[in-house]
């Protein structure tokens, strides 16, 4: 039987197409995802790194309280043992990069999609390609466009990891109850102000998943994209594997479990719907006392499953 | 009074082709049949009315008639697809975005029957919603968002989130956000509809408390008629998209216009909607006083309508007392041939006052010996009702 169907070569036919028409873009982009992901490494390695440990140890104590602070101190310092900080903080860094980026385009692409139908049918289909697509399928075109080292990766990192925060974006500001925006309009809002007045902090514990996820999704892919030179705690990875050393395999997935453990419950106590005391309640140096985190109904009720 | 909302020949249809569900309509075709043959549904038609300034008016109709539809189309939540809406005589059709946004913003506010209040703000911040939107500044802001909720009986709670009141408490919230503003019109839909029974009756006092301080233009949307008669100055009841009366509660109740209103009364508690006025009757024996017509003159009339007692009014319709054949004999007997119609007045006789409710009339009634008269605020003699007449009044609407 010699029937098939030769996607594969068009796929190849159309990035090749870009190679040579789109340079001008790739360009573009080198240039900016570059900037950004080499200022964002340069940051926060040149911040000492116990300031940077107290950054984080500070913000979970904020957000969740001295069990979680404390808990983020012991495993900064497991990192620190096991020789990984350095990893750690570029992967964080290509981290924070990429999901920044993929927010830059993803929350404006998902309010988009959530005002008009005809923007969500078209880009639904697109988001659900991008997302269920195997990862490593995106290495080999973003190695092809940018060569190897930090861009590649956090390119394909971007699209690996933005599907959530449209999705969710746009599902959360759908979500917000008719009357809540009936109310908003029969008030006297704008359109802007329906927006980022109603819409936007209704659907906050929604987005907030979807930024979430993301997140999760690029530290993830991260880990992945070290196969074309994005460097960080996957290079360490990597190397286990390589050498079949399991010793450095398990100590480098550790540090790579801690990392998504602390964004992870960090992201999360930003979207979870609650009121949380604030950081003088915390301290102990409000008048109130500190209210039992008290769950606030989400827009819809519906809290999206991640 | 000035007219402060008015409708005329309001259409709303849903659907991508109205002009052609507009075209059915004007051909005569119905609601049922456009909806089948198009899939276009009629949500208000041909709806015209007239709100006077001050007033509460409250639309009636089951679920579905197309009362949220015809509130929505009053600040436009919703475009008409014909007709007029005016606001103080301008129709806000025709205004652009901006003028719309500043009438919604100073002349109305809205309650809703889910409270939709914002989950994200504090009890003041919602209260002071539209204060926010129209750019008052923060201080006079949460000065009269603050006010706002002392009106409604909330001013220890404006910290709190919304989450923590109770229902009631929350519509109270709802309330204070719509009054904030100050506005010359408030939109209720069924505002009050999703709260038990005793909270619901309770915010009806409210209302009406609040009204009495200083009068607004209300709108009210209700499928509940105790509620409906309770607050409302006048009713329209809806049916299927047209409106299909409009009149007061004691108006409707007397004169419904077809089934579908008279079976809304049917249920009714008419004790608790109509007035001793309401249904006073004159078929008395009236007597008047000062016409030179004495006791025996009187006892004669009584006589011939084969009637006990009379009702003595002057000539300027005032109220002056009840007299039975026993007392008028009785003043003759003592008076040797000079009595008047004054000295044979029952003692004790006190008159109704014509705004009394029926449910209050009833403990009267049920121990006076006579038909009690009833007279108006200036005092004038109204009729009077027999226990024969109350008990026909209720079993008319059973
Ligand atoms: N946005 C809409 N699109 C289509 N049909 C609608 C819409 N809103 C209301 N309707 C229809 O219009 C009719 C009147 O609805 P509504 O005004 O909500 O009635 P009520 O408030 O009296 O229950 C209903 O048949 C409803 O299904
Ligand atoms: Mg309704």
């Amino acid at each position: 039987m010699d029937f098939r169907i030769p996607l594969g070569d068009w796929a190849e036919a159309v990035v090749s197409f870009l190679l040579t028409h789109g340079q001008g873009v790739f360009d573009a982009i080198d240039t900016v995802v570059g900037a950004l992901a080499d200022g964002v490494q340069t940051m926060l390695s040149s911040m000492p790194g116990l300031a940077l440990a107290g950054l984080i140890v500070f913000i979970g104590f904020w957000r969740l309280g001295w069990r979680f602070a404390l808990f983020a101190a012991a495993s900064l310092l497991l990192v620190a043992g096991l020789g990984l900080w350095k990893q750690t903080v570029d992967t964080l860094a290509l981290v924070l990069t990429a999901t920044g980026l993929a927010l830059a385009i993803g929350l404006p692409l998902g309010i988009w999609a959530a005002r008009s139908d005809r923007v969500e049918t078209a880009v639904r289909p697109i988001l659900d390609l991008m997302q269920t697509m195997p990862a490593f399928v995106y290495l080999i075109p973003a190695a092809m466009f940018f060569g190897l080292g930090r861009v590649p990766g956090t390119f394909a990192t971007i699209i690996f990891a933005m599907p959530p925060a449209v999705r969710l974006t746009s599902l959360g500001i759908r979500q917000v109850p008719r009357e809540l925006v009936e109310a908003g309009i029969a008030f006297g809002c704008t359109g802007r102000q329906l927006l980022f007045k109603v819409q936007m902090p209704t659907a906050l514990p929604s987005i907030m998943a979807g930024v979430n996820q993301t997140i999760m999704l690029s530290l993830s892919m991260v880990v992945i994209a070290s196969m074309i030179g994005a460097g960080g705690l996957g290079n360490e990875v990597l190397r286990g594997i390589q050498r079949l050393d399991i010793g450095l395999g398990f100590e480098s997935g550790l540090a790579v479990v801690i990392l998504a453990v602390l964004l992870d419950r960090i992201t999360q106590s930003f979207g979870t719907g609650r009121v949380r005391p604030s950081l003088r309640e915390r301290l102990g140096l409000a008048g109130r006392p500190i209210p039992t985190a008290v769950s606030r109904p989400t827009a819809g009720g519906v809290t999206p499953a991640r | 009074m000035a007219i402060q909302i008015a409708a005329r020949g309001v259409t709303k249809i849903f659907g991508n082709r109205p002009d052609t569900a507009l075209a059915m309509l004007a051909d005569g075709l119905g609601r049922d049949e456009i909806f089948a043959r198009t899939g276009m549904t009629v949500g208000v038609h041909d709806a015209s009315f007239d709100v006077e300034a001050g007033e509460i008016f409250v639309v009636m109709g089951l679920s579905g008639s197309g009362k949220s539809t015809l509130i929505r189309l009053l600040n436009r939540l919703i475009d008409a697809t014909s007709g007029e809406i005016l606001i103080d005589g301008r129709d806000i059709n025709r205004m652009d975005r901006n003028e719309l946004i500043d009438l919604r913003r100073r002349r109305m506010g809205m309650v809703f029957q889910s409270f939709a209040l914002m989950p994200h703000l504090r009890v003041w911040q919602n209260a002071a919603f539209g204060l926010d939107v129209a750019g008052v500044d923060a201080r006079t802001r949460r000065d009269r968002a603050q006010a706002a909720l002392e009106a409604v009986g909330l001013g220890a709670h404006a910290e709190s989130w919304p989450h923590e009141l109770s229902g009631g408490m929350q519509q109270r919230v709802g309330l204070a956000r719509a009054l904030a503003n100050e506005p010359a019109v408030l939109l209720m839909d069924e505002a009050f509809s999703a709260l038990d029974p005793l909270i619901r009756t309770e915010m009806q006092d409210e209302l009406l408390r609040l009204q009495a301080e200083r009068q607004r233009t209300i709108v009210f949307i209700s499928h509940d008629l105790d509620e409906a008669i309770r607050i409302g100055d006048r009713l329209a009841i809806m049916e299927g998209g047209r409106i299909v009366q409009i009149g007061r509660p004691d108006e409707i109740l007397k004169n419904p216009a077809n089934d579908y209103v008279r079976s809304f009364f049917r249920n009714i508690d008419v004790t608790k909607c109509l007035t001793a006025g309401d249904i006073a009757r004159g078929d008395q024996v009236t007597l008047i006083r000062h016409t030179g017509e004495g006791p025996r003159a009187a006892v004669r009339q009584l006589r011939e309508r084969d009637r006990e007692f009379g009702y003595v009014r002057d000539g300027k319709r005032r109220f002056h007392g009840v007299v039975s054949v026993e007392s008028l004999l009785a003043a003759i007997d003592r008076g040797n041939g000079g009595a008047t119609l004054d000295d044979a007045l029952l003692p004790g006789v006190e008159p109704l006052p014509a705004a009394m409710a029926m449910e209050e009339v009833l403990t009267r009634l049920t121990a006076a010996p006579y038909p009690l008269p009833v007279v108006d605020e200036a005092g004038a003699y109204v009729g009077a009702i027999s226990k024969t007449a109350y008990l026909e009044t209720l079993g008319r609407t059973r």
